[in-house]
């Protein structure tokens, strides 16, 4: 018997698998969000691995701030192409012009203003359900999901009263309205989806990998300095995001851990080559991936009320 | 590298009453395993100032809403990941409060091993009797009672000895753990959780981690009886694609037993004989396929298969049945009563199903089935019984967590209400082929 037996990642791998293939089978239009991160890396894969030979059933969705790593966002539209899917993007840039998301006066990070995006965008298709890589370890609210998560038809999560989930059995009714956000990855470690990218030989966008780069420090923080700014009929994207006089720029050899947009992400010094590099880094880490974040240390609850707020 | 090839998983829960220090103890085996990052700790003794008096306070990692942290108690589940060079684990820390039992149901249902924590000071109450239970009812195979807080009995044996054998005295009603482990402990100062303690040289066990990566768990999973139930059809339907265009394989996750190429199974409930042509995965054909691995099947005859149907192998059929039996942990503020319709999911399918009797409800202080309640409420156990608009396909839980579980959906709210487990069935599936024989 010894012989039927499943390592970590096999377990992992099948049990994301039957999660996807519950929500193609339950709901009638869902969308998948892919960032082009190393987390919704890992959930094209599992898609591959839950549909294929047929053609993964469902479009890709992505909300963008305006302030994305062009890296990323050539290597999100490559892979969309690769695999044959549509990929539907929707930005806060848009969403401004359209009256739909308002900037809070002052504020320059985009982070929340995802939220009425994502939340538009399920509207205007309709989507019913929308698959995420969010994972559990990531931070505390997030250890609090479920794998199907019933948003209400405001995209609310009430984390106090949420489904049981029992055994192996999800709950995917719905009213009209209402949808649920799925996470494949809930029981995945930063470790796993790095081992799961090195076993499955997955391509990642090369920002993980060290890398000369002119930064600058805030918050505590190695932040890039934006591309600059050429197109001078548009406003540029970045104002008020970047280095200020007393913020002087240093060029390094740094990579992302984690990858929000450019004002958002900490970049760390680092030299990593190959994948192998990364899982030792990751191994060797004194802080968690979020702490090179500074969307999530605005407050002790900043993902908690995000996520009653309608964010993924 | 210790962290990076962890051979097996073990995902266990927490449970126990409010304030037997669940968290704590969760808190302490992620510290003392060094699992824990900087900005974690730097995070903690931030929130130590506010709320901690200026001590740490280990719950607050596991706390992670806004409101468990006001009120110092764990409302959902939280999981945690953590590993060591032996094994990688999944914990469940589930609430105390006797208003979130069903969180505890939903936290435990996935485990291989529950601990159960009690106060030593108060000992055995309520709560750790309907845990135990739980635990039990689930069919959770190892079972871990951690005697906590034994620094405010001053160690002392003779009380650790008086909780063990009042819990022995009632776990022989509840049947089943396959081991049964009792730790004097203290998770605030990590006595006996991370290493073994100075302080109770009586005690002659483990202590917590190594129990956790040691306990004998390759068992634990049902190889015998192939059971498939169909999730997904795979249907490409591609007209440029000669090959592609006639492929039909159907999807899921085998819920139990080994499938082999060439073998003979039944489709049921249609009752259909045919034979595996291939096992097909995104990684190439395999020969077998065990479970929980997620695959997809082509039969040699092209037949009518669709999601809610299960493969199976000859031997050992399920049940046939729209007259069930079931225990269930009622999960919803609004009462069960007699003749209430529900949604029932059951494996990969979801049909209506009417509660036509509600036959007992456990006393969780005696343990005995109390006949003929008027209705089950929110966090009773109890026996019911159901009629189901199509026969469901299944398996006694007893044998079969998977193909033996339900849950009751409530109509209209779309509300997750109870959680069911069959009882095992009166007959068995009898496809009516001719060369079949029983």
């Amino acid at each position: 018997m010894s012989s039927y037996h499943l390592d970590h990642l096999q377990y992992l791998e099948t049990e994301a698998i039957h999660i996807m293939r519950e929500v193609a089978a339950e709901f009638e239009r869902p969308a998948l969000l892919f960032s082009g991160g190393k987390d919704s890396i890992c959930l094209l894969r599992l898609a591959e691995k839950a549909f294929r030979p047929s053609d993964i059933p469902m479009p890709f969705l992505n909300v963008e701030t305006g302030h994305e790593f062009p890296e990323l966002l050539e290597f999100r539209d490559r892979r969309a192409k690769e695999l044959g899917a549509k990929l539907i993007v929707r930005t806060v840039d848009e969403a401004i012009a359209k009256g739909h998301a308002h900037p809070a006066p002052g504020e320059i990070s985009r982070n929340k203003l995802q939220i009425p995006v994502l939340l538009g965008a399920i509207e205007e298709f309709q989507f019913d359900c929308a698959i995420g890589g969010a994972r559990r370890d990531e931070e505390k609210a997030r250890a609090k999901e479920r794998f199907f998560s019933f948003r209400d038809s405001f995209g609310q999560w009430d984390p106090k009263n949420q489904r049981p989930e029992i055994w192996n059995l999800y709950n995917a009714k719905l009213n009209p309205g209402e949808n649920m956000r799925v996470f494949p990855l809930s029981n995945w470690t930063e470790m796993d989806v790095w081992e799961y990218i090195k076993k499955e030989q997955l391509e990642v966008p090369n920002i993980y990998f060290s890398h000369e780069r002119d930064c600058y420090r805030k918050g505590g923080q190695w932040l890039p300095v934006p591309p600059p700014h050429t197109d001078a009929t548009k406003p540029d994207p970045f104002a008020g995001a970047r280095p200020k006089a007393n913020e002087p720029i240093k060029r390094m050899i740094v990579r992302v851990r984690t990858i929000a947009d450019m004002i958002s992400t900490g970049m760390i010094e680092s030299k990593t080559e190959t994948i192998d590099d990364i899982i030792g880094e990751v191994s060797a880490a004194r802080v968690t991936e979020r702490g090179t974040r500074a969307d999530d240390k605005a407050s002790e609850a900043a993902m908690e009320d995000r996520k009653k707020a309608g964010y993924f | 590298m210790p962290h990076s090839h962890p051979i097996e998983l073990l995902r266990f829960n927490t449970c126990g009453s409010v304030d037997d220090g669940k968290s704590t103890l969760i808190g302490r085996l992620l510290y003392d395993s060094k699992s824990l990052m900087e900005d974690q700790v730097e995070a903690l003794e931030k929130s130590a100032d506010i709320t901690g008096g200026g001590q740490i306070n280990l719950a607050n990692l596991t706390d992670g809403l806004r409101a468990e942290r006001e009120q110092g108690i764990t409302i959902d589940v939280a999981y945690r990941y953590f590993a060591t060079p032996k094994r990688k684990f999944i914990v469940a820390d589930t609430p105390g409060h006797v208003q979130y039992t069903r969180n505890m149901v939903t936290g435990a249902s996935t485990a291989n091993l529950s601990i159960v924590l009690v106060d030593a000071r108060l000992g055995v109450i309520e709560q750790t009797r309907r845990h135990t239970y739980i635990a039990a009812l689930l069919g959770i195979p190892h079972l871990v009672i951690a005697i906590n807080k034994m620094d405010l009995v001053d160690w002392s044996e003779a009380r650790f000895n008086e909780i063990r054998d009042e819990i022995e005295s009632f776990l022989p009603k509840f049947g089943a753990f396959r081991d049964v482990k009792f730790i004097p402990m203290s998770a605030l100062s990590g006595d006996n959780v991370v290493d073994a303690s100075a302080k109770t040289p009586w005690y002659e066990g483990p202590a917590l981690l190594h129990h956790l990566e040691t306990v004998y768990i390759a068992s634990d999973r049902n190889f015998s009886t192939f059971r498939f139930p169909v999730q997904w059809v795979n249907r490409p339907n591609n007209p440029t694609n000669k090959e592609l265009h006639d492929f039909r394989g159907l999807s899921g996750q085998i819920a139990s037993g080994i499938v082999r190429q060439g073998q003979e199974i039944v489709i049921l409930p249609a009752g259909i004989k045919t034979k595996v042509k291939e096992i097909w995965s995104y990684d190439g054909a395999i020969t077998e396929a065990f479970c929980p691995q997620s695959v997809t099947i082509c039969l040699t005859d092209d037949i009518d298969v669709s999601r809610g149907d299960m493969m199976v192998g000859l031997d050992n059929l399920p049940g046939r049945s729209g007259d069930l039996q079931a225990r269930v942990c009622w999960m919803n503020l609004r009462p069960l009563t007699a003749g209430k319709k529900f949604y029932l999911k059951h494996t990969t399918q979801m049909v209506q199903a009417s509660v036509t009797q509600i036959e007992n409800r456990i006393n969780f202080t005696t343990f005995d089935a109390e006949p003929n309640p008027a209705a089950l409420g929110l966090n009773d156990i109890g026996t019911i019984r159901l009629r189901t608009a199509k026969p469901l396909i299944f398996d006694g839980y007893e044998t079969n967590r998977l193909t033996g579980s339900f849950i009751l959906v409530e109509q209209g709210t779309n509300a997750t209400v109870a959680a069911g487990m069959l009882f095992p069935p009166l007959e068995t599936a009898r496809p009516e082929y001719a060369d079949f024989a029983i």
